[in-house]
């Protein structure tokens, strides 16, 4: 720690930082623009002009940009000097010749980081007398609308989506007072994090175009703290609602998780909560019915018949665990097939039993080599793809720190690197966006990705297992990823389940491990299918087939189905026999789906905007997020099967009330949950003043006239059994324990910009500990290998490979149900390698017939430069396509 | 007087043949480097006190030492060629007329700093300058003055000429490396100077033409020589220009520190008939206009400081009495607001600004609290406040103008128009 002198009073500080940052950790109110934490420096604005004097004695000092500023010893600054005060506002000034006054129709109103630097640098009076600058607006696609007139040209849209997030069609053009943030021409914007854009801009030019639809005043949602629901690495959100919809998805800061972003399945793919195929009523046969009479008459069942329960990985920890209290463990099933709960039971084990610490995405971010097997991640967990475009910085950050650069002065240090990136190999079946990143691709079928694993883990352990008949080009490529893996500080290997093989999370292991002999600091990294199925995994349960085999021998007549569309993880032939042969199909889903049109009963579950519940992220933390608003007939899942249980009297969940209770039985009964009792607070948690955190922010308005037009009386809030947090404002206005933020506020900054105040230093984690809790860690004393080395991959004539590809946009079940996202959807397709297809006299585009898994399909034809010889793709969970358990053989023909 | 920069330009103006070059003492220079070590030439170089001839007058032999000279190759030497400056057009008779002394000068200069690769930065316009240097280049590459093994020394440089589209702003040397790499020609922040991460992130250095041609003559004749040269402390000559209403403007290579007065009557040969000296900014347009009691000064670096203003690029661009400063001014931030890079916000916000209110006093409609703003531009856009010294270089005109045509200012507010229009 160092001293800095501040308008002449001492700070202890840490060195290195910028004196920007420095202030604002501090908890100085300094107005600045181009600067953003993720981002670091450039020194555009202006805006954080201060004083720096050379010693005590020098008495004038000069104005410096405290962004651009070194923290160093006994540095003597101005805040409050008058120079720096008046050039602030005089930037304010300049920045508002151009900019519209149209704050009272803006979308950011009252959310905008330029209102608040405005009001904070006390300009209010308009000296320039002169006509302003316009621009044309851009069409950006379904997700971001753009409003160039009010750009005060912070750079910080380019920065993060061309410098961060590798984007390519948005650009910086013309020059002067003209200068233009856009895409060359009116399109849409083709970057996954592209709505981040309404978060780091610091105005109201490019904002949330799936809000604009059904706009609200921020400051009028009911807000609470979430977790992504669209792939397994859980991303933290706030979810903000207002008259019954959902409205909002935003960032919510995670400094261990996903930091200051989040991507657009993310935030885009919520829609589903208020599309028109909600299951918003207790239905039997499809005519409602008193949710009293449905919940005796299904608890009759229970008593009466052999009743078995399907499970789910996107539903909570407790809502599958209440099932499971429900039916029974033998009768609990994981809703999912063999084969992949093998895998996913596969890499739960690979995480908490293997030796290697499974990173966090900040960890990511960190390191400086990377090995990809098997995940085209941009598609599957696009921000661990976000993580990995940082950490091939890491090793030419070196050359940075040479120059005595700090990293946060980012033009110079990019300057610095240019062009080069440290180690990154991406193994893969078909390209990916990671390619133009990677020191090396290398495509093949999953069999040949896993022997390059695993001939990389022998070379650097010879006591791994050897991989016999390598081919010359696998050799060079096993080498060069064992040297660069050996020669980094801090190496990672990742993959997952999507190419669905076990063998590829072998081979991976294997490397994790062998690493992990020679470095301390190797990590790993597994993708999993859905939001929980990491804590699925660790729930127990049998697969799927096992509940069809129950039904088909006769000895089950009843299926209580949770949150899951039986048609997306088993062929349709046999999901239709078993619901055809069940006596009583009941299904508590919120959205309707193939199988729910098929259930007797149908019970209307909240998703998770409306519903409390944990879920497993695939680093094994545990995560909580909480309902967002209460909706008419809308339960939690768990609480429905409570209410069943209790009703059919089962002794445990008869004392069951609410979310704590089961938490806590879950905690208790198994060894692998102990501790996420502690994931969030409890029910009974009120602040210091006794009162709720509230939802809704104070300035929420309107409140008593919004059913004015129905009826005058209001009426009376509902109350949360389940947390610490009130639906209305009615609460305590303190900053929140960091697991209950509903939102970011703090006096005089309404924008998001407001997370710097909920930290503990800016960047860092949130002020009392980033939440969540790591359910495992890797085993230090145990450590062996997968000695299953596969066979080498060997094109076969007149059959294909088929291997699962993943679409950002379609293959995940529930974003797909958003109308904006479903806009992005591709259509079905089969790709096949550009050798395979001239063999069959087929060109991109033609139709294909593909005989796969007992289907039939018609598909155009995509071709591909990458794919390997005798292997075809086809797109994983598309809507429109019915499942076909991948990989298998498939025959094709013209 | 000596004059060994242009004294053998040739009549016609056609640029000197290798052939030509090399009979009046041509690549004589470069041959005697060859057997010197770089650190040598430095510090020859550095002993003869030659100064920046871009504008900022920085030594030049201080400039090549911040090079890591055991730094890994790729090294560069660029040619800062893009002499947009207004009212400057003295690199440009040596682009044309002697490309081979730039090409000489940069190879010693390349040399010095152990440059592999070199670059003339050439502007865009200059169509005549770039032929010469393509033809000079090549029949430099032929001659084996340019490429591997330089005769026998070990020494590679080669050497590619680069011309901009035709921006202001690439003249400045961080932005020049940006426009070269094929970026925005928008500066960058120092630290990193380019001496140690500068084109492609390498050590880099960025001379001035007229500063390279200096070059060959310091090897030939010597420190002491060159300091010899000049009148005053800032050694060498310089070519001086003078443009305006005077009789015979141009451009002449003169000893360095001969005076404004000099410059004006006896080369420019004095004011039109009819018209008398108002001002003249000394060193190109983003200069403080000097007025009649400085046409004694020196034209060198130290005395135009110690007088208000900057050497520059010691072009002079002269005021009459009957050309009105408010619309000068006014031309001069038209030509700034234009070629803004719209970078940083006082720059690209308070230039456009700056030049709406010339223009509003200048037709009429301005008010005297738009003097306040100008002169709260003037501070605001002063050094340090904005990324680089584009805009308190735009400010030098207008400041000093305020300061010595005030009372025009404030005529055309009082009388609702521009006085001189209506005389």
């Amino acid at each position: 720690m160092v001293t800095i002198y501040i308008d002449n009073t001492p700070y202890q500080v840490k060195p290195g930082k910028n004196l920007l940052e420095t202030c604002l950790t501090l908890g100085f109110d300094l107005p600045y623009f181009c600067w953003h934490p993720a981002l670091g420096s450039v020194g555009a604005c202006r805006q954080c002009a201060i004083k720096m004097y050379r010693d005590a004695d020098d008495k004038s000092g000069r104005l410096v940009m405290s962004c651009m500023e070194p923290v160093s010893n006994n540095q003597r600054i101005s805040i409050a000097d008058k120079t720096a005060v008046d050039f602030r506002e005089g930037v304010i000034e300049w920045l508002m010749t151009n900019h519209p006054h149209d704050c009272a129709v803006c979308d950011e109103g009252g959310a905008c980081h330029l209102q608040d630097m405005t009001v904070m640098t006390g300009h209010t009076y308009r000296r320039f007398k002169f006509k302003k600058r316009t621009h044309v607006n851009q069409d950006l696609g379904p997700f971001i609308n753009h409003e160039m007139n009010r750009c005060i040209q912070c750079y910080r849209c380019v920065r993060f989506y061309k410098d961060y997030a590798g984007g390519e069609d948005l650009d910086v053009f013309a020059s002067k007072s003209n200068v233009y943030f856009g895409r060359s021409e009116p399109g849409t914007l083709e970057s996954e994090f592209s709505g981040n854009l309404s978060e780091v801009c610091p105005t109201g030019v490019f904002t949330d175009k799936t809000l604009k639809q059904h706009y609200t005043r921020k400051w009028d949602l009911t807000m609470a703290p979430s977790i992504c629901q669209h792939c397994s690495l859980g991303c933290n959100i706030i979810a903000g609602e207002r008259y019954g919809d959902l409205r909002m998805i935003a960032n919510r800061y995670h400094g261990e998780v996903n930091g200051y972003f989040i991507c657009d399945r993310g935030r885009f793919g919520y829609e589903f909560v208020n599309a028109p195929a909600r299951v918003r009523q207790t239905t039997q046969l499809g005519q409602p019915v008193d949710e009293d009479k449905a919940i005796t008459q299904i608890s009759e069942l229970l008593k009466n018949s052999k009743v078995i329960g399907i499970g789910s990985p996107r539903a909570s920890l407790e809502s599958n665990y209440a099932l499971k209290k429900l039916v029974g463990e033998t009768n609990f099933h994981k809703g999912v097939s063999r084969q992949e709960q093998a895998l996913m039971e596969l890499a739960v084990s690979i995480l908490n039993t293997g030796p290697v610490r499974a990173l966090s995405m900040k960890e990511v971010e960190k390191a400086d080599a990377v090995f990809i097997l098997g995940e085209d991640l941009t598609n599957t967990s696009p921000m661990l793809a976000l993580a990995i475009r940082q950490s091939v910085r890491q090793q030419p950050l070196h050359e940075v720190n040479a120059l005595a650069v700090p990293e946060w002065n980012d033009a110079a240090a990019r300057e610095i690197i240019q062009q080069k990136k440290g180690p990154l190999f991406v193994a893969t079946v078909a390209e990916t966006k990671l390619d133009s990143m990677a020191t090396k691709t290398f495509r093949a079928a999953p069999q040949d990705i896993s022997r390059l694993g695993f001939a990389v883990a022998n070379l650097i352990d010879p006591s791994a297992p050897q991989v016999s008949n390598l081919h010359e080009d696998e050799r060079a490529m096993s080498e060069l990823i064992a040297k660069s893996l050996l020669a980094s500080e801090r190496p990672v290997i990742i993959s997952g389940t999507s190419c669905q093989s076990d063998s590829v999370l072998k081979a991976a292991a294997n490397v994790a491990t062998a690493l992990q002999k020679r470095n301390k600091n190797t990590g790993i990294v597994l993708t999993f299918p859905e939001s929980n199925s990491v804590g699925l995994a660790l729930m127990g349960g049998n697969p799927l087939e096992e509940a069809f085999q129950k039904v088909k021998s006769g000895n089950t007549d009843t299926v209580i189905i949770l949150e899951n569309d039986l048609y997306r993880h088993s062929q349709t032939t046999l999901v239709d026999e078993f619901l055809t042969k069940c006596k009583t199909v009941v299904v508590v889903d919120h959205s309707q789906q193939a199988t729910s049109a098929k259930a007797q009963w149908l019970i209307p579950a909240g998703t998770f905007a409306e519903a409390d519940g944990t879920i497993v992220n695939n680093e094994g933390r545990a995560q909580r997020y909480f309902q967002v608003y209460e909706k008419m007939n809308v339960k939690e899942s768990w609480r429905w099967l409570t209410n069943l249980g209790a009703t059919a009297g089962i002794t445990p969940m008869q004392s069951w009330k609410n979310i704590d209770h089961i938490t806590k039985a879950l905690a208790q009964e198994e060894e692998v949950f102990r501790g996420i009792e502690r994931v969030s607070l409890t029910s009974d948690y009120r602040m210091q003043d006794g009162q709720r955190v509230p939802r809704a922010p104070h300035r929420y308005s309107g409140r008593t006239a919004m059913l004015a037009n129905v009826t005058v009386s209001e009426p009376k809030p509902p109350e949360d059994p389940d947390s610490g947090m009130s639906f209305t404002m009615e609460g305590t206005r303190a900053m929140p324990p960091s697991s209950m933020i509903p939102f970011f506020w703090s006096p005089g900054w309404n924008s998001v910009q407001s997370v710097n105040k909920y930290q503990e230093e800016v960047g860092a984690a949130l002020r009392g500990g980033d939440p969540g809790i790591r359910l495992f860690e890797a085993s230090a004393t145990q450590s062996h290998y997968f000695n299953e080395v596969p066979e080498k991959f060997i094109a076969v004539d007149s059959k294909l490979w088929i291997v699962p590809l993943h679409h950002i946009y379609g293959s995940e079940e529930l974003s797909a149900k958003s109308a904006s996202v479903a806009k992005r959807v591709p259509l079905p397709y089969l790709m096949l390698n550009a050798e395979d297809a001239a063999k069959l006299g087929l060109k991109e585009g033609d139709a294909i017939e593909v005989a796969v898994g007992g289907d039939q399909l018609r598909l155009p034809v995509k071709v591909s430069a990458s794919l390997s010889m005798g292997v075809a793709g086809l797109p994983a969970g598309l809507p429109t396509l019915s499942f076909v358990e991948l990989p298998a053989w498939g025959l094709v023909k013209r | 007087m000596e004059r060994p920069l242009t004294e053998h330009i040739r009549k016609d103006g056609r640029p000197l043949t290798l052939k030509e070059y090399e009979a009046v003492g041509g690549y004589q220079a470069l041959r005697k480097i060859l057997k010197m070590s770089p650190k040598e030439v430095q510090t020859l170089v550095k002993d003869s006190n030659l100064r920046g001839r871009g504008g900022a007058g920085f030594s030049t032999g201080l400039k090549w030492s911040f090079v890591p000279l055991d730094a890994p190759k790729p090294k560069y030497l660029i040619t800062n060629a893009d002499e947009m400056e207004p009212g400057t057009f003295k690199d440009r008779i040596l682009l044309e007329c002697t490309p081979h002394q730039l090409i000489e000068g940069m190879i010693i200069a390349a040399y010095a700093i152990q440059a592999d690769i070199s670059y003339v930065y050439l502007r865009w316009a200059y169509k005549t300058a770039a032929q010469a240097i393509l033809n000079a280049i090549a029949e430099a590459n032929a001659a084996g003055y340019l490429g591997k093994n330089i005769f026998g020394s070990g020494y590679d440089l080669e050497m590619h000429l680069h011309t901009g589209v035709g921006r202001y702003m690439c003249g400045e040397e961080t932005a020049l490396l940006n426009s070269l790499e094929g970026k925005r020609a928008t500066p960058r922040a120092k630290p990193p100077f380019p001496q140690v991460s500068g084109l492609f992130g390498r050590p880099t250095i960025v001379n001035n033409v007229e500063t390279l041609c200096c070059l060959p003559h310091i090897i030939n004749n010597g420190a002491e020589w060159f300091k010899k040269l000049s009148l005053t402390g800032d050694a060498g000559t310089k070519i001086y220009g003078v443009s305006g209403k005077v009789k015979k403007p141009g451009a002449w290579e003169l000893p360095m520190g001969i005076t404004l007065r000099e410059l004006i009557e006896e080369h420019a040969g004095g004011m039109q008939d009819g018209l008398k000296f108002r001002g003249a900014l000394p060193g190109g347009a983003s200069t403080d206009f000097l007025v009649e009691q400085h046409l004694d000064v020196k034209m060198d670096y130290t005395s135009v400081a110690a007088a208000g203003s900057r050497l520059g690029t010691g072009t002079v661009v002269v005021m009459d009495d009957k050309t009105c400063p408010v619309g000068f001014v006014e031309n001069l931030e038209h030509f700034f607001a234009q070629e803004s890079c719209g970078f940083c916000t006082p720059c690209r916000e308070g230039l456009p600004w700056v030049e709406k209110i010339l223009s509003a006093i200048d037709s009429g409609s301005g008010t005297m609290e738009d003097i306040q703003l100008l002169e709260h531009h003037t501070k605001f856009l002063g050094p340090g406040n904005t990324f680089c010294a584009f805009a308190p270089g735009a400010m030098e005109p207008l400041q000093s103008a305020l300061k010595y045509f005030r009372n025009d200012f404030e005529q055309h507010i009082k009388e609702k128009r521009c006085p001189m229009e209506h005389r």
